[in-house]
């Protein structure tokens, strides 16, 4: 008796905890098994809850109401050109103001601290009606180039350096005659490399799944990203759903077997801004 | 290198003052330039896709104009576009929507990643408590409109799955207590009716983000010491002492920052409502109507792209109320004493 008052709070927290664990799990669960159903079986009373046969005519189907691998393709593009040129712009900036001192610096650090406190939601209309200006509506361009100096991500690359890039160590490399550049490009950019990775997983991820930006930019079908092709989807006369959520489930492998493998660099690099701000 | 060079003016000096000074002058702006140079992306992308479209929104707040018929048609017309939206009764719907989903869809992300964070930290060793809460990150990682899409089969109302187990619940020997109640109300319409569309929404937010609060939570009740643990166990401490005054007094910098990252969030929530109502003008009764819905129909659908400005202005006061709200009542105490 007494052991199993002792054991009980365990037993009930491992069994608290895999119910959570199944009720997270269980949508994609789901996903993965109406992807392998037709529409009339997912529609019948009770619906299958297991792997059916269908999925090859879902597969068809899917290509058939879009071009999937393009879209796909599209949705790489973006991030992962939007990937490179973030954590390149945003560690350039940020050396700017973790390296040198001069007139008005503070100044332009203020205003970007101040910056991440606007509420996209704000800018959303006049950020379109500028991108209508530019001439850059309707190209992937405007959907990663705009954020690619975002001051949340420069200011977490700088308060990295603040930490991990002794000022020793650039005045050595001055004085061995590097240029400003190479300093950058081959002391700084190597010590960093931990805040470079989180920095890339964070954009990568907010650009994969990025929707309300497309929404607004994108217009040709050709050009759709993932988010908006799917979403497009429903308001097809009908939606083929078995096809709808093979689509729905293959968007989301890439970044589930990126989880799979590098969990704790993602989990930590996505918690960074509250965790140590 | 440098050395070398300066040995050179040197040497000039003597000779040819005048070209030492133009060299180093080059030189001394080179050095100036410097840092702006690598700045410039910033400045850059700041100007053209930030400060240009926030002063000219402002701007174009007091102007009627229909994007498509192109800039001369741009009129100003006042305060009209503040009015027209302050007495749209969509507006205030909106507005009641969004308040109404950021506290029923935060609060109870923050009750249950509290509890279950401290619960993996204090009675799990690292690698099983890591399997958990990677489980429970996934959502937070895959895209809105998938996770939304999901959802909306999940919820279909004939057919869902979501009716199908409440059933299945019913005909249970025990549940069927709890449950008995589930044959007459079907099919239960969640994302057709009015009074149930709301809860079916803040269900999708609490199910997808309260994962990340439990990340974030756990690293918060990493920092606390074992040892404070001990001292507050050999004090007389229970287990729940230890939690209410130990570990929770600990993590109140990362309740504030969590609790910070909901409000923002959640007054500006779009993609769970657009996709679940379809996009059609936020579904019954324009119950899952948000602000940032709202917005995106007068600026995209209606194509009002002045009374979206204002609108865009009137929830910018609207989240910087709210958070200056959290901030006074919270940040003195959530960001500790020495700030």
């Amino acid at each position: 008796m007494t052991k199993l008052v002792r054991v009980l709070p365990r037993v009930s927290m491992q069994a608290f905890l895999l119910v959570s664990v199944c009720i997270t799990i269980f949508p994609f669960v789901w996903v993965a098994m109406m992807g392998t159903h037709s529409r009339s079986e997912i529609y019948s009373s009770p619906p299958p809850f297991y792997f059916g046969t269908r999925l090859l005519e879902n597969y068809e189907k899917l290509l058939e109401v879009m071009p999937f691998w393009t879209v796909l393709g599209n949705s790489l593009l973006v991030s992962v050109l939007g990937t490179i040129v973030t954590v390149l712009f945003c560690s350039m900036c940020a050396y700017g103001f973790f390296a040198y001192e001069f007139r008005g610096k503070n100044i332009v650090f203020g205003v970007m601290v101040a910056s991440m406190m606007v509420p996209p939601v704000l800018t959303l209309i006049p950020f379109f009606l500028t991108v209508k200006f530019l001439g850059i509506l309707d190209t992937h361009f405007a959907l990663w180039f705009p954020s690619a100096a975002n001051a949340m991500g420069i200011f977490l690359v700088r308060q990295y350096m603040v930490t991990s890039v002794s000022r020793d160590l650039l005045d050595a490399a001055k004085v061995d005659g590097a240029s400003d550049f190479r300093i950058y490009w081959s002391v700084v950019l190597p010590l960093i490399k931990p805040v470079l990775a989180t920095l890339a997983i964070i954009t990568f991820i907010a650009l994969w799944n990025n929707f309300l930006m497309p929404l607004i930019v994108i217009s040709s079908p050709e050009k759709y990203v993932l988010t908006l092709a799917l979403r497009s989807l429903q308001s097809v006369a009908n939606t083929p759903w078995g096809a709808v959520m093979l689509g729905t489930f293959m968007s989301m492998v890439p970044l589930l077997i990126a989880f799979l493998f590098f969990s704790k660099q993602m989990m930590a690099g996505l918690t960074a801004g509250a965790v140590k701000g | 290198m440098s050395i070398t060079g300066s040995q050179i003016d040197g040497v000039a000096v003597a000779t040819a003052p005048a070209a030492r000074k133009r060299r180093s002058s080059t030189k001394f702006w080179k050095k100036k330039l410097m840092p702006w140079l690598f700045i410039s992306p910033f400045i850059f992308l700041f100007l053209t896709f930030t400060l240009f479209p926030l002063l000219f929104s402002v701007y174009l707040s007091f102007q009627e104009w229909n994007p498509v018929a192109g800039l001369s048609s741009m009129q100003f017309v006042g305060v009209a576009n503040y009015e027209l939206a302050l007495t749209d009764p969509w507006l205030w719907q909106s507005l009641y929507n969004t308040v109404w989903l950021a506290v029923v869809s935060g609060v109870p992300q923050h009750l249950l990643a509290i509890p279950v964070a401290y619960l993996l930290v204090t009675g799990l060793r690292g690698g099983l408590r890591h399997f958990y809460t990677a489980f429970m990150f996934i959502p937070y990682i895959t895209s809105t409109v998938a996770v939304s899409l999901i959802f909306f089969s999940i919820y279909s109302a004939n057919s869902g799955i979501l009716n199908q187990m409440l059933l299945g619940l019913s005909d249970l020997p025990v549940f069927s207590w709890f449950f008995s109640w589930v044959p007459e109300a079907m099919p239960i319409r969640w994302l057709t009716s009015s009074d149930l569309l709301k809860p079916s929404i803040a269900m999708v937010v609490i199910w997808k983000y309260t994962g990340f609060n439990i990340v974030v939570y756990s690293a918060g009740f990493l920092t606390v010491s074992r040892d404070l643990y001990d001292a507050a166990r050999v004090d007389g401490c229970n287990r729940w002492q230890q939690f209410w005054h130990v570990a929770l007094p600990m993590i109140r910098p990362f309740i504030f920052f969590a609790v910070t990252l909901t409000i923002i969030g959640n007054l500006q929530l779009f993609e769970e409502p657009f996709v679940l109502t379809q996009g059609q003008s936020g579904g019954v009764a324009q119950a899952g109507l948000t602000a940032s819905y709202y917005l995106y129909l007068v600026g995209w659908q209606w194509l009002e792209m002045g009374s979206a400005a204002a609108i865009s202005w009137i929830l910018f006061i609207f989240i910087a109320i709210a958070t200056s709200v959290h901030f006074y009542f919270n940040g003195r105490k959530g960001l500790g004493e020495d700030r």
